[in-house]
């Protein structure tokens, strides 16, 4: 049962993968796009935790602890970025 | 796949969680999709997405912890480390739209425009505030 389960879960996340996509190629503001690679980088995390206790595999759980520290990081950036100019302030 | 077929309540419960998580992720990207301003877009995915991960990772941790397989570390430090993350990147995007465009700053829910701050609200020593 739990197999199904996987699958159709794995099948959900794609599909709000692809939504937040949508979002990143359509969505009119700069901070739309940032919001959008927040949210399919959250995303990918789960796929790749869901993929781990597919194939009983722990390799895939330090992927996404990895996942989930760069993205943080490069929302960080893109925003202060976006509205700053530069990232690290010359004063 | 399976190493050795789990019990079917440990099954039913994590097969449980799993669909919750993705619901709640498939909520946040649709209201990412559908929802019309950039802040009530914020919304919707800041706090699904991070449910939605949470299911997930509840899974994993119900599962990897039945069959014994290794430690649940990593699940419980990723499970950290989004619920303290989600809030704070999301707390800078609104600040750096705010600081992009001051004019587009939303009115406050339940229409009207916004309120004066150079009147406070009653406080308790007030002489005009009813006790």
């Amino acid at each position: 049962m739990i197999d199904q389960a996987l699958t159709l879960t794995l099948a959900m996340f794609v599909v709000a993968m692809l939504l937040s996509a949508w979002r990143l190629l359509v969505g009119p503001d700069v901070l739309d796009r940032v919001l959008a690679l927040d949210t399919l980088y959250v995303n990918a995390l789960a796929i790749v935790v869901l993929l781990g206790v597919k194939f009983r595999t722990q390799v895939y759980f330090e992927a996404a602890l990895v996942i989930a520290m760069l993205g943080f990081v490069g929302t960080v950036v893109t925003a202060r970025f976006v509205s700053r100019g530069d990232i690290v302030s010359h004063d | 796949m399976h190493a050795e077929p789990l019990p079917f309540a440990v099954e039913l419960v994590a097969s449980l969680l799993l669909l919750a998580g993705g619901g709640f992720a498939l909520v946040g990207a649709s209201g990412l999709v559908r929802l019309r301003d950039l802040y009530m877009r914020l919304h919707a995915p800041t706090k699904a997405s991070t449910l939605g991960v949470g299911g997930a990772l509840l899974a994993s941790m119900i599962v990897f912890g039945w069959t014994g397989q290794r430690l649940v570390v990593h699940e419980l430090l990723i499970t950290v480390f989004v619920f303290l993350t989600a809030p704070i990147s999301a707390h800078l995007l609104v600040k750096s739209a705010l600081e992009r465009e001051p004019l587009r700053r939303p009115p406050p829910p339940g229409g009207g425009a916004a309120q004066p701050v150079s009147e406070p609200p009653p406080g308790p020593d007030d002489p005009a505030a009813p006790r």
